[in-house]
């Protein structure tokens, strides 16, 4: 059990190590990253200097190491465009990106499962059908559109909700919240409802054809033939065997998450990391676009760590001590 | 009067024995329209559907200039007199402007054939690309194994870590920083070509390897290198025949995945330009005007894309399905 815990561990080092890899070749190589900090009058002796205080007149190896000493301790240079500190322009708009992603990630998972029940136990019912049909639409549409049929509907139509921004926010130390105030709410219910449509559409019907396959199995009709009430099988002991591979696709989605985040926060203009890195790519605007690379990496790698801890929860045999086959 | 073509009792035979040929097997249309493929196709009217709708989209894109009332690239065709028209069933939408116009003057339905013509190219020649490169270290990785194969299978795996959207972004901002500032129409199309290929090639490459594996162990192979070919002949022209298959599917639903990422970095606005819009950017001008109540100038691409989209994967799934034995 530890040593799988290390051997991931491991893993995700090598992975952040190969990324941050890119992201210091990008940094250095793609332009001139003394040209890109100072001004137009700055004399040579100027660049110069700069090019001695980034330490780009080292080796490359010293280069790299120094890159990624910095990256440990959160610092990724300057932005170019805004001349502030890439970290602190990250973190101030973290929050904005993790409270719409996990609720958007809630919202998938909990509507998601529960549709995906119901399509399979009430297999060939009216209700069951419309799901399934405007699932496969919801999987086909591009994540801007759906976002601007919202806008149009919610925001121009019937004026229920703001279309954009995240309305007003409560400091609670570094952290600016939402979801405290109602406006704050009202700004997150568009966003969190695009973003989380694709992977709930993807969720329901991934749980629709586990719960199926589960149900056909043996240990379901010993259930039956014990006399165990339907619900108490349906959700006892089918629902828990659908649910391994439903966390594991899950978890790899937070890719994609991360993905429509960067189209949903642009549609709602949200102040997020998203938004933060379609402006960094429209500028050229490398230390951003390398720090957010980085990010992603970094987010990807602890939810891969969260999901294999997970099956050991959702699974006793995994418990003893053994290592989970791959 | 002399006839110059050779005596004519020949060519007579030849037709007979021809038609002969042709009544004991029939033609190769007559032969494909009876397969199981096209039983399959015939069985499902959703895809016959999708198959007429995909067809009229590429007719419209390819004989746009034969189609369109006007050309919206040519700004002398454009009036001003004439911009924000509604459709042509609203009271006060007008003709030749079937679906309205934008605030330019453009037509909406031109614009959308234009823009189609645009999001077709960039998207077929970014499959082909991303298909050239997968296929290509795929083919290296199965058939040559050791160092080749881990590389190429590390890189693979680090990419996958990544969504393709947050690839082509990564791709157009380099391009962008190494190239210098604003770029223009051509090269930004070029660069979009690229965006798109290096995000997708990952799953041909592990598609062409796992067939590559197995193919690369049959007699074909050995009887190849027993004769002293080359590697790179038998992995071109012996191997790669035998693993398409499942590339072609792959294809057909990455063209719509292609279509949907270049439609989305024109949204965010690192794709075409507004001078050469696709049908991304006609979707992110109109969303300007979405609050002054011109809807149409947003719906009408938003809804051809949309469908398109949806034609194309529907044709994909059927494709996967008939071509996937298990499935009959």
């Amino acid at each position: 059990m530890i040593a799988y815990i290390l051997r991931s561990l491991a893993q995700g080092a090598l992975v952040l190590l190969a990324v941050a890899f890119i992201a210091f070749s990008m940094f250095r190589f793609v332009g001139d990253p003394v040209a890109n900090m100072v001004g137009q009058e700055a004399t040579l002796q100027d660049r110069q200097e700069l090019r001695e205080r980034l330490g780009l007149e080292r080796p490359f190896p010293v280069q790299f190491a120094i890159f990624v000493g910095n990256a440990v301790q959160g610092d990724f240079g300057v932005s170019y465009r805004q001349a502030r500190p890439v970290s602190a322009l990250m973190v101030e708009r973290l929050p904005a990106t993790l409270e719409l992603a996990i609720l958007s990630a809630l919202f998938a998972t909990v509507i998601g499962v529960g549709f995906g029940v119901y399509a399979a136990i009430r297999r060939d019912g009216f209700l069951a059908n419309v799901v399934m049909t405007v699932s496969l639409v919801g999987v086909s549409l591009p994540t801007f559109l759906i976002g601007i049929g919202l806008i149009y509907v919610f925001a121009v139509e019937l004026r229920w909700l703001p279309s954009f921004g995240r309305g007003e926010t409560v400091r609670i130390g570094w952290w600016t919240t939402g979801l405290l105030t109602e406006s704050g709410l009202k700004s997150l219910v568009l966003p969190v409802l695009t973003l989380g449509f694709f992977q709930l559409t993807l969720i329901m019907r991934l749980v629709r054809s586990e719960m199926l396959e589960v149900m056909r199995a043996d240990f379901i009709r010993f259930a039956r033939a014990r006399g165990i009430p339907e619900r108490t099988i349906e959700f006892r002991h089918a629902l828990r065997n659908t649910l391994i591979p439903v966390v594991t696709i899950a978890g790899l989605q937070l890719g994609s998450i991360i993905a429509f985040a960067i189209v949903t926060e642009t549609v709602f203009q949200w102040p997020g990391l998203g938004s933060l890195f379609v402006q960094a790519v429209q500028f050229a605007d490398v230390p951003v676009m390398a720090a957010y690379l980085v990010f992603v990496a970094f987010v990807f790698v602890v939810v891969n760590l969260l999901v294999d801890l997970t099956y050991v929860l959702l699974d006793p045999r995994l418990r003893g001590g053994k290592a989970l086959a791959k | 009067m002399h006839n110059p073509s050779p005596s004519p009792t020949p060519a007579t035979d030849l037709e007979t024995e021809e038609k002969a040929a042709i009544d004991r097997q029939p033609s190769l249309l007559v032969r494909a329209l009876d397969s199981d493929m096209m039983a399959s196709f015939r069985r499902s009217k959703m895809t016959i559907v999708a198959a007429i709708l995909t067809l009229a989209f590429f007719l419209l894109a390819i004989f746009a200039d034969l189609v369109a009332p006007q050309n919206p690239f040519d700004p002398a065709q454009l009036d001003l007199f004439d911009s924000r028209l509604p459709p042509i069933w609203d009271e006060m939408g007008m003709l030749p402007y079937l679906l309205g116009t934008d605030e330019q003057g453009r037509d909406m339905f031109s614009a959308i054939a234009y823009g189609l013509r645009i999001s077709l190219l960039v998207g077929f020649l970014g499959v082909f690309l991303a298909a050239g490169i997968g296929i290509t270290l795929g083919l290296m990785a199965g058939y040559l194994g050791g160092v080749v194969d881990t590389v190429v299978m590390r890189i693979a795996d680090v990419q996958l870590t990544f969504p393709a959207i947050l690839i082509a972004l990564l791709v157009d901002g380099v391009a962008k920083s190494a190239l210098g500032g604003q770029l223009d129409e051509g090269t930004t199309l070029v660069v979009l070509v690229l965006a798109i290929g290096f995000s997708f090639w990952v799953q041909y490459a592990r598609t062409v390897r796992g067939s590559v594996m197995v193919e690369k162990n049959k007699d074909y192979v050995a009887a190849a290198k027993l004769i002293g070919l080359p590697a790179p002949v038998i992995m071109a022209r012996h191997v790669l025949p035998n693993v398409m298959g499942p590339v072609l599917v792959i294809a057909t639903i990455n063209l719509a995945l292609a279509i949907i990422t270049e439609a989305t970095l024109s949204f965010l606005g690192s794709g075409m330009p507004e001078t050469m819009p696709s049908l991304g950017t006609l979707i992110r001008i109109g969303n300007n005007y979405l609050f002054s109540g011109e809807w149409w100038i947003v719906a009408f691409p938003g809804i051809a894309l949309a469908v398109l989209v949806l034609a194309i994967n529907l044709l994909g799934d059927w494709l996967r399905d008939a071509l996937n034995p298990k499935l009959r």
